[in-house]
């Protein structure tokens, strides 16, 4: 199994008051493992609903999705939960750390969730977060350290269960050009070490950091950068 | 997990102090008015419960004078149509275990400098018996004390200790009543309060012939005001009533649709529905008390819901990061039960607290049980559970997608 997502025909409606609204309409995308997307489009192009659905956070209207190999458009929330918790690691464009928890409490959070123990916890989440360069910081609280900082935690976060799949929205969006670029350089290097990544982001500049460019229009992909050479491959 | 999960319901109370206390007090309050109220249900209860095993079980009063539809009559024993001979009449029936005829009076009594007013008792020495009632000191006066009577008496703790002081041992003393020197020979054990509150060491008791014809005088001789019967048990006391008063009835030579010229109480009944009242009105104090820890139990709620309206976005974070629904529910049950747990506990502390001070200041008798604790403490945790069980399932059921955008 080589392919860390296969999206095949996925449609989604949202119900309004004046009936059933497509939003994505027959998207299929495949992304191999240690790809590197960037996923763009302008709002209301069903990105962000594509996105949520590969975070199993929502689950299309029809179609199949794949992660990891396992059938997930057909499971129920228990199930979900945990393969978010198990294979997939978020990261938020608002960083959406507790603000009330210590960094290390924060990262290891998603740890108390596979049920790990509290000392595996704490020696996993200082881990990731000395990977991160902060190794400085595991006691301070969120609001104490600066935005950049806030997302390299959230990454650790994203890092600490050795997911697959990070999925990132617009993972620089409240970052200055400076901070957003050292945030982008973090992610280049999760990426050669293997892990996938999947990134939403409308900027052109942090689109370039990935090896393929997929872009939304209307609920349809209407550009993908391996475009050429999948049909290639097909045909 | 547990214990993680423990540790943020503890920070999340940490982080609103003031809330997370108000939240408490609402508990604090109800546990603490449950405990104390029950205390002094308790109280009331067990101080019934002493003063009728003080009594004596099973027992009748047969009283001279005519019942009165009524009930009692304020002059009840006043036409003296009892008499000594109705009493061995009495003993001979079936399913009597004693009878004392009796005759009282209030009378003035000296020892050396000391003087008190107390109630005299004459009465015969199964009156000890039928009473349950022991000597501390000395011995009770015998039935030749009877025939000859003799200035005996047997006094009581309070006319003791008014008399005598601590210092001195009343047996083998002489003591004046209304002038005539009687002997102490026995100190009575001593048996507190009476059902109506009056107290029963206030007393000396004196052989019934030296009452009669020393004391009171008597207006027909033999006649006594009443007499104390004791049944052989709890089952013979209805046919015991009964045959009393046709025994009665005969001997007084009493015509079918009369009036009894004397009537016969059942004490241990009067007891009894004494008992139910007190139990009746612990019950109804308890009652009354948990209304407030359910009002408590809505404070919690009502703060819950508040809570997890705030925190909607802290919850899309944790479904988003791999959270279970019943991680959610339990994490915000567990936040609940926290914060009724410790309310609890403080609660019964306040309530001990308040029972040991109303026992100081009014002296009533308020006391705390084991099972009043584990009681309140049980429905404090269920309170918190089921009170926090709607707005934890209102957290858990949260979308996360909807949640994560919560501004």
């Amino acid at each position: 199994m080589s392919n860390v997502i296969e999206v095949h025909h996925i449609y989604k409606d949202y119900q309004t008051a004046a009936g059933a609204f497509p939003v994505l309409k027959d998207v299929n995308l495949t992304i191999a493992r240690g790809d590197y997307v960037a996923i763009m489009g302008p709002s209301g192009s069903g990105k962000s609903t594509f996105m949520n659905i590969l975070g199993c956070l929502d689950r299309p209207t029809d179609g199949d999705y794949l992660l990891d190999g396992h059938q997930v458009s057909q499971l129920e929330s228990n199930a979900l939960a945990q393969l978010r918790n198990k294979t997939i690691g978020f990261v938020f464009q608002g960083f959406n750390l507790l603000a009330r928890s210590s960094l290390l409490d924060n990262v290891a959070l998603p740890l108390v969730y596979s049920g790990v123990d509290k000392k595996t916890r704490h020696d996993k989440a200082t881990q990731v977060l000395i990977k991160v360069g902060l190794g400085n910081y595991l006691n301070s609280r969120p609001s104490q350290i600066s935005g950049g900082q806030q997302q390299r935690v959230a990454i650790a976060r994203a890092l600490v269960n050795e997911p697959r799949l990070i999925l990132a929205d617009e993972p620089t969006g409240n970052l200055d050009s400076k901070t957003s670029e050292e945030i982008m350089q973090l992610f280049d290097s999760l990426n050669s070490e293997g892990i996938s990544i999947v990134l939403v982001t409308h900027e052109t500049d942090i689109a370039e950091h990935a090896k393929r460019q997929v872009r939304f229009l209307d609920g349809k992909i209407v550009h993908d950068s391996y475009a050429l050479s999948v049909t290639a491959e097909a045909s | 997990m547990f214990t993680a999960m423990l540790g943020e319901a503890w920070h999340a109370m940490g982080a609103n102090r003031m809330r997370t206390f108000l939240t408490m007090l609402g508990m604090m309050i109800g546990v603490g008015a449950v405990v104390m109220m029950m205390a002094i249900g308790e109280g009331a209860q067990q101080s019934i419960k002493k003063s009728i095993s003080s009594m004596g079980s099973n027992l009748f009063i047969v009283l001279s004078g005519p019942p009165n539809a009524g009930g009692a009559r304020s002059a009840t024993g006043n036409a003296l149509s009892l008499n000594v001979k109705d009493a061995d009449a009495i003993g001979e029936l079936d399913g009597i275990a004693g009878v004392a005829p009796t005759t009282m009076g209030s009378a003035q009594v000296i020892y050396a400098g000391n003087n008190w007013n107390t109630t005299i008792i004459g009465t015969t020495p199964s009156y000890m018996e039928i009473r349950d009632w022991v000597i501390d000191d000395g011995y009770v006066f015998s039935n030749s004390d009877m025939r000859s009577a003799t200035r005996v008496a047997l006094v009581g703790k309070t006319v003791a200790d008014n008399l005598f002081g601590d210092a001195i041992d009343p047996v083998g003393k002489t003591i004046r009543i209304r002038q005539s020197p009687f002997m102490v020979v026995g100190v009575l054990n001593p048996k507190g309060q009476s059902l109506d509150g009056r107290d029963q060491d206030d007393t000396i008791i004196v052989p019934l012939t030296t009452a009669q014809r020393k004391l009171f005088g008597n207006q027909v001789p033999g006649s006594v005001r009443m007499m104390m019967v004791q049944a052989e048990s709890d089952k013979a006391m209805p046919q015991a009533e009964e045959d009393i008063n046709n025994l009665l009835r005969q001997r007084h030579n009493i015509r079918e649709g009369s009036d009894s010229d004397f009537s016969v109480r059942n004490l241990t009944a009067i007891a009894n529905t004494a008992a139910e009242t007190t139990r009746t009105m612990a019950l109804l104090l308890g009652a009354i008390a948990s209304i407030s820890l359910l009002v408590g139990g809505i404070g919690i709620m009502n703060i819950m819901l508040v809570s997890v309206t705030e925190r909607t976005r802290e919850i899309g974070i944790r479904m988003a990061i791999g959270a279970r629904e019943r991680d959610i529910l339990l994490q915000f049950l567990l936040e609940a039960f926290v914060i009724s747990i410790v309310g609890c506990v403080i609660g019964i502390l306040i309530g001990v607290g308040g029972a040991m001070l109303v026992k100081n200041l009014t002296g009533t008798d308020a006391i705390v049980t084991t099972q009043s604790i584990t009681l309140a403490f049980a429905v404090a945790a269920s309170v918190g559970i089921f009170f926090g069980f709607y707005p934890a399932r209102k957290a858990a059921r949260m979308n996360p997608i909807e949640a994560l955008r919560y501004q």
